[in-house]
């Protein structure tokens, strides 16, 4: 094993898919000669080549819509969109075209291969900050890809741009220098499988995302108060693995739902619905769900504070399951 | 350079293919015999022929919701789309496409989905694909005089250019966009001078005139085969239906749709072949004949054909593992 930042392990599981399969390519904004806004990408211009890594104009609609025509023939992009918001400027052919060409065409195209990776950005204010998977989740032939961790990050990423759907892989700012550790030999994670990251018999929580580490240390602190916490890690939101949500819903009989996306409209409520209507009989408690208050995020740290979920929301909401 | 009789008799065949397909096509669904939405090519056939008879079974092309004539001219077989067009599980999209979103991989035509402008870049991202490959497949984007005031078109033409990208745009200029008319919206009506803001060679050339665009575009595509980067060549038009079946064109001077008709650019080149002697009248009316045989027996066959089962609704949404090529 050895230590690796979420970023690093980022730029680890690019590179060894670049060196993989030649078909594969990134392209973006100042992710080729600048190594990426974020570091991401440090580095694999000089290792593969302006042919590979390709610095794209600012424009991302069309920068979405080249990688769906080089994905159709051929070619396996991978598109970095520099923060989670801009998805907004380029949804068109990401729902109208990527998300469904493999249907319309009767499958004819085999596979729509694109890998776009973005991240929810922090402290940047509200147009900077999103997190909306639930808008992607809700579009039958995206996946999205949500990790929470170093090890994750890296597998699923792999993963992501081995799968041969068009795949939506969201990152996050605020993860950046997360340290973890990954094997040193090669690993991948597959797509649609929770996983359990910490076992408990009280209480469920389901979180994905920066949430991951509220929900952890929520638990941590329970534990002393006797409180036993199971920490179930989504990690894709959709496909989504309703199996082992529901498996440990049976188990406990309470759950808390928890996303740092806003809360009004997010995913967390079509977790809770599941839930409902699928182990009705094993619920002791209404299910709960945490998420960001129903306003923009402001770069003011107070405000941004104010609406985020935290740990100490998280106590509060799983304290309220077994009151 | 003067093309030999039998290409000249080629190309005349094709246009007719296109004229009596749309025609029928019209007949069928306002007959309400397939569903969905009916943009008629009437009037513009010259401009899909004229290009698509230039490229190779392996160049691309991404289309609109008006493209017969590319379909007819990159060699289509009628059976599989009429069938298509019928909703059928025949149909080479088995009866998902349609007539408008046709995709048929083998001959390089890529599909479509109606948000306008939006395939343009996915064109430019498909010679992305041949530059990256090395090989010398060309792209061609079509597109309307009402795509090149979208962002996309905007974004693709500048990319294409600065990473010298074997794509051809190609504009049908009928000078409406559904149905509002280009003196409306466009502030540079002639689109070929917009290729100069994209340091790219522009021409217009006569749309209603087959061989002008058979001649220009076969310079213009090897131009851009031999690797000199992207070319904008606009093709002058006319719409002669509204934009879809059922648009009665009110908004339209119903003298203007009557002056249309004189461009007809079938008529034009079969006087054009009858006064050459390239053609006789009983030429024509064998190769009419052939014709209708033709799709007569695509519309008997997509008739008969079978719907696809209601649960193939579910079906191909995604891709498993191992089924991607």
């Amino acid at each position: 094993m050895k230590e690796l930042s979420y970023v690093r392990a980022i730029n680890e599981a690019l590179r060894e898919e670049m060196a993989r399969d030649e078909n594969v390519f990134m392209i973006g904004l100042d992710i080729g000669l600048s190594g990426g806004s974020f570091t991401a990408t440090r580095g694999l211009y000089e290792e593969f080549g302006a042919k590979r890594v390709v610095d794209y104009p600012i424009g991302e609609s069309s920068l979405i819509g080249l990688a769906i025509g080089a994905a159709v023939t051929g070619l396996r992009p991978v598109v970095e969109i520099m923060f989670m918001d801009f998805l907004a400027v380029c949804m068109d052919p990401i729902i109208n075209a990527a998300a469904k060409l493999r249907f319309e065409f009767g499958g004819q195209y085999k596979a729509v291969p694109l890998t776009i990776r973005t991240p929810i950005g922090e402290h940047a204010g509200a147009d900077h900050t999103q997190s909306l998977e639930a808008w992607f989740a809700h579009i039958p032939g995206l996946k999205v890809v949500m990790p929470s961790n170093t090890y994750d990050v890296k597998g699923l990423l792999k993963s992501s741009i081995r799968d041969d759907n068009p795949v939506l892989f969201i990152e996050h700012v605020g993860l950046i220098r997360m340290k973890g550790e990954v094997p040193e030999e090669e690993y991948v994670i597959p797509l649609g499988k929770a996983a359990v990251k910490r076992e408990g018999t009280d209480v469920t929580v389901v979180a994905w995302g920066r949430t991951i580490n509220d929900a952890l240390s929520a638990a941590q602190e329970l534990a002393d108060n006797e409180l036993s916490v199971e920490v179930i890690d989504i990690r894709t939101v959709s496909p989504l693995d309703k199996e082992t949500i529901l498996n440990s819903v049976k188990k406990t009989g309470r759950v808390v739902v928890a996303h740092e996306a806003v809360k009004m409209g997010g995913f967390g409520g079509e977790i809770a619905a599941i839930i409902a209507e699928e182990a009705f009989d094993y619920l002791d408690a209404p299910v709960k769900r945490v998420g960001a208050l129903f306003a923009p995020l402001s770069f003011c740290p107070a405000l941004e504070d104010y609406c985020l979920p935290n740990k100490e929301k998280l106590i509060t909401a799983i304290k309220e399951t077994v009151k | 350079m003067a093309l030999d009789k039998n290409r000249l008799l080629e190309i005349f065949t094709a246009l007719v293919k296109v004229r009596r397909l749309e025609e029928r096509l019209v007949e069928l669904f306002t007959a309400g015999e397939f569903p969905g939405w009916m943009h008629p090519d009437l009037g513009q056939e010259a401009v899909g022929i004229g290009v698509a008879m230039n490229l190779r079974p392996d160049d691309y092309i991404t289309s609109t919701h008006r493209s017969r004539a590319v379909f007819v001219g990159k060699g289509i077989e009628l059976k599989s789309f009429m069938a298509e067009t019928f909703a059928k599980r025949d149909g080479t999209c088995q009866g998902r496409a349609g007539e408008m979103r046709f995709m048929d991989i083998d001959r390089g035509i890529l599909g479509y989905t109606v948000t306008v402008g939006a395939w343009i870049p996915f064109a430019v991202g498909v010679a992305f694909s041949c530059q990256y490959r090395s090989t010398d497949q060309v792209s061609v984007a079509f597109f309307g005089d009402g795509a090149v005031d979208t962002g996309p078109f905007h974004e693709a033409l500048n990319v294409a250019s600065v990473r010298k990208l074997p794509v051809l745009f190609l504009c049908e200029n009928n000078g409406w966009a559904q149905f509002t008319p280009q003196s409306l919206t466009a502030s540079v009506p002639q689109i070929s001078k917009k290729a100069v803001a994209y340091n790219m060679p522009g021409k217009t050339v006569d749309g209603d005139d087959v061989l002008a665009v058979y001649e220009a575009a076969r310079d213009a595509i090897a131009y851009v085969r031999e690797g000199n980067g992207p070319m904008l060549l606009e093709c002058t038009t006319h719409r002669w239906l509204g934009h879809f079946v059922g648009d009665n064109q009110k908004y339209r001077d119903p003298d203007e749709i009557k002056e249309c008709r004189k461009f007809d650019p079938v008529l034009r080149f079969q006087n054009k072949l009858l006064n050459e002697g390239v053609l006789t009248q009983d030429k024509v009316e064998d190769i009419e004949a052939k014709i209708k045989a033709e799709i007569d027996e695509a519309v008997e066959l997509a008739r008969k054909s079978e719907a696809p089962d209601p649960e193939e609704a579910m079906k191909d949404v995604y891709c498993s593992p191992g089924e991607g090529k």
